[in-house]
């Protein structure tokens, strides 16, 4: 699994039929300081996460497969939860429980 | 899943059982300001995509799973058309229609 920003909204029209009505959001992977890391990534919401939340991620084929229980589905890469803090070595690294979480503006990319 | 461009097409005559009649196509994936990313690679069309066009493809084994036949060599698929990307920095136009080619 991994951390990641919502940094927007994919828009697909035409497309394989197990992603039809499904909420595609873009993804910007993260280390556990914050910075982004890897690839940036499609992923489908379940759980009605929106532009500017910090989310869980899963990025594996079985557990995909299993949320949306469809035994041959070609998915793999799933939004599973929104982040509440995160603590990484005795440190607070993230919090979005005093903060407006959804109305924060995004910070432009800096790498 | 990720985000690419469709920058050529491939064409292999003699193919794998189960790949008969698989589009291949050249994608190039894209970053989230709509920047190359990575390597270029070859998958395999499930939609009637062609270069130039912005899609999403999925990779490692779900690739197989996306083609009709799901028991076939293929670890990426294009899953479908992209229309657009809402997000701040993406430019559908950094990297060109069809890239350097």
């Amino acid at each position: 699994m991994l951390i990641a920003d919502v940094i927007g909204t994919v828009v697909s029209p035409v497309q394989h039929p197990i992603l039809e009505g499904r909420s595609l959001l873009l993804l910007r992977p993260l280390d556990p300081m914050g910075k982004a890391s890897g690839p940036t990534r499609i992923g489908i919401d379940r759980i009605g996460a929106g532009v500017g939340d910090r989310v869980l991620v899963i990025d594996e084929g079985n557990s995909g497969r299993q949320l949306l229980a469809a035994p041959e589905a070609p998915v793999k890469t799933i939004v599973v939860a929104v982040v509440d803090y995160i603590e990484c070595q005795h440190e607070l690294r993230y919090d979005a429980r005093s903060s407006e979480r959804s109305q924060a503006p995004l910070k432009k990319k800096t790498s | 899943m990720y985000l690419a461009r469709v920058i050529g097409r491939l064409v292999a005559s003699q193919r794998y059982p189960g790949l008969e009649g698989l589009a291949l196509q050249w994608i190039q994936p894209l970053d989230e300001s709509g920047v190359a990313e990575g390597a270029a690679l070859v998958a395999c069309a499930t939609i009637s995509s062609g270069p130039g066009d912005l899609v999403h493809f999925v990779d490692g084994r779900e690739g197989a799973l996306a083609c009709p036949e799901s028991f076939v060599p293929v670890d990426a698929a294009i899953m479908g058309f992209v229309e657009t990307v809402q997000a701040p920095n993406f430019d559908a136009d950094a990297y060109g229609e069809a890239g350097p080619c």
